[in-house]
């Protein structure tokens, strides 16, 4: 016995031998991925920490510490406080308005009908096409001269002239632009995330819903969104999330304007810390994002946990 | 007159016929079980009579009156799911106070109800559990008790002891017939399970290529099957079946015996070479075949060891076996039961 497990080991290097020890092995597969987040994730992070500590800027990089003065600062300034606001209306409101496309889509999705498959292929396209692209067509029918909405409106004698909406001129417009723009581009991943959860609940509970003398609503939101509410709640933290930090679609279609009604905290981060080259009081104001989505993501997980079924 | 009747119930999925013109009147409290092997119709049959699936053509009567196109929850129906369809986010007491809620029944009036129910079938104490929490057999408990809360006209149990294990099965199939004898209430019970059909059904309606093939008690199905195909679905082993002129001839197993066992009445006789024995305990099966005939043929025969001695029948011998002519049963080459031969 032993003669033939020395044989088997000698056939084969040191090297394979290491790696058939699961430690070895896992902590191998893992490296990459821990280096990953240290790096790019929590580098950059602890950076943000100590230039919002300091009196940091492009013109006098300076790591002079000076407390949480920069913090205080950004709290007090009006724009700030909007931009807070705004970042939350923006968050909550495309999120709410993608799950609800993303419900009704998905719902419609379900039914047969001849070309479904083709229908299904084609609404995850807001979501594959680039950002900056998408963007800059809904800016073409945010325009206040040839939008494309008033102009149809014009057209079909629904609204006049001189009553055209300035779209992304007046300020709550311009905050329903982003928002519409924003849930337009989340609600494919809600219909996927919907057409996941919905398919996966059993046939026999939903005919068992059905002759015990449930309708439609009751179907819907007694049975069939409790059971798939995990799934969805996982959805809508990715969602938040990416919404909440989110600068892109604010940048190409508003800038945050006009005059930061449209201000979220990415982009007036990105505004004030590079482009006005002030990193210190530009950190303190990207990290204000950071407290909220650490209770929301505690808050979720825990729902999650609580609603296991 | 009948709680229940099918008259030439079709339904097409496209090019598949799953239903073939089924007619049947199931009598008031009857326990009558549906029987076919699994893709011959009868779970689409039991989805038409409750509401879920609507027929292609005819008619469905409950209690006189024809509830074509009526929704399942006005059927007054019960029904209990394969996998029991439990919702998986209400506890037992709500799961069973659901159909319940749907019809708006007072509050007050709902506890007691689910009560009943629970003691009914014995789960009181999982009221306030979850269905995951519960085993198979408790479950299946539970599928009963809501629908019994809804005093149905009708219960319609699709399979509802497959998911359970053999031994649990045993004790489910006689705790669901106590249970349809002490309510009373009509039911519909599908099932692939001969035992279950033959062990459970007033009736039995046996299914095949969505056409009823024959319905009647156990007895009749058994001893007097109508066809070729509920000859051999029905027992296990299955009937013999040997060519005989231009049809088949077929005979039980167990009336398959010696020549010497068999003392009275008229028989007929055969030539019976052994291949293999097998040792059951209770009884042993003899694989082997007949000469004599066209051409050599497979035929089963099951012995009680207490009156044929093991050493007497081996593998290899001929013997000279009979069977009452009463106990024959001829059919004709288009597999019906033909009267004389």
């Amino acid at each position: 016995m032993v003669a033939i497990a020395e044989k088997i080991h000698g056939s084969r290097s040191r090297f394979q031998i290491v790696f058939d020890r699961p430690r070895v092995l896992g902590a191998a597969f893992l490296t990459p991925a821990i280096l990953y987040i240290l790096l790019l994730v929590g580098l950059p992070f602890l950076l943000a920490v100590y230039y919002a500590l300091s009196a940091y800027t492009i013109y006098n990089p300076s790591y002079h510490f000076v407390g949480l003065r920069n913090f205080v600062e950004v709290v007090e300034s009006d724009i700030f406080r909007r931009t807070l606001l705004n970042t939350f209306i923006f968050t909550i409101g495309s999120q709410i308005l993608g799950l609800i496309l993303g419900k009704f889509g998905a719902l419609l999705l379900l039914r047969p009908f001849p070309g479904r498959k083709i229908v299904r292929a084609l609404i995850i396209l807001p979501w594959a096409v680039p950002i900056a692209l998408a963007t800059v067509a809904w800016e073409w029918m945010f325009d206040s001269l040839y939008s494309v909405i008033n102009r149809t409106l014009i057209a079909l004698g629904l609204m006049l002239r001189a009553d055209a909406p300035n779209w992304l001129g007046e300020p709550g417009l311009a905050m329903l632009c982003v928002i519409i723009v924003n849930a337009w581009r989340f609600f494919p991943f809600a219909i996927v995330i919907f057409l996941a959860g919905i398919t996966a609940v059993p046939q026999d509970v939903l005919d068992a819903a059905t002759v015990d003398g449930a309708g439609f609503w009751r179907r819907n939101y007694q049975i069939i969104v409790p059971i798939i509410a995990p799934i969805v709640v996982v959805g809508l933290i990715f969602g938040t999330v990416f919404t909440f930090t989110d600068l892109s679609i604010v940048y190409l279609l508003t800038n945050g304007g006009p005059v930061n009604a449209t201000q979220v905290l990415g982009n007036l981060g990105f505004q004030i810390g590079i482009l006005s080259g002030d990193v210190a009081h530009g950190a303190a104001v990207s990290l204000f994002m950071f407290p909220v989505l650490f209770l929301l993501v505690i808050v979720m997980l825990r729902f999650i946990r609580r609603r296991e079924i | 007159m009948s709680a229940i009747s099918a008259n030439e119930i079709s339904k097409n999925f496209g090019e598949v016929t799953a239903v073939d013109g089924i007619s049947l009147a199931v009598r008031d409290g009857e326990f009558m079980v549906l029987l076919g092997p699994s893709g011959c119709g009868k779970t689409t049959f039991l989805r038409i009579i409750a509401g879920l699936e609507q027929q292609s053509a005819g008619d469905i009567l409950i209690g006189g009156a024809v509830v074509n196109g009526v929704p399942p929850r006005a059927r007054g129906i019960a029904m209990v799911f394969q996998s029991y369809g439990l919702y998986p986010h209400f506890t037992i007491r709500d799961n069973i106070a659901f159909p319940l809620k749907t019809q708006r029944v007072p509050k007050p009036q709902i506890r007691p109800k689910v009560a009943w129910a629970a003691q009914l079938l014995g789960i009181e104490h999982l009221l306030d559990r979850r269905p995951r929490q519960l085993s198979g057999g408790e479950r299946q408990r539970v599928a009963l008790a809501r629908a019994l809360v809804r005093d149905p006209t009708v219960f319609l149990l699709d399979e509802p002891l497959s998911n359970l294990d053999a031994k649990l099965r045993a004790s489910a199939r006689n705790e669901i017939k106590q249970f349809q004898q002490r309510v009373g209430t009509t039911t519909i019970y599908v099932t692939h399970d001969q035992v279950e059909a033959m062990g459970m059904g007033d009736r039995i309606a046996v299914i095949n290529q969505g056409k009823v093939r024959q319905v009647g008690t156990p007895t009749t199905i058994y001893e007097d099957p109508a066809d070729r195909f509920v000859a051999t679905f029905v027992g296990t082993p299955p009937m013999n079946l040997v060519t005989w002129n231009s049809g088949h001839l077929g005979f039980r197993p167990e009336h398959f015996l010696p020549k010497e066992m068999i003392q009275d009445g008229a028989v007929t006789e055969f030539s019976y070479r052994v291949n293999r024995t097998e040792y059951l305990g209770s009884e042993r099966i003899v694989y082997g075949e007949l000469d004599g005939l066209l051409s050599p043929q497979e035929v089963t025969a099951k012995l009680p060891p207490a009156h044929v001695p093991l050493e007497s029948i081996r593998p290899g011998e001929w013997h000279a076996f009979a069977v009452r002519n009463g106990q024959l049963c001829y059919f004709d080459e288009d597999g019906k039961r033909a009267r004389r031969h």
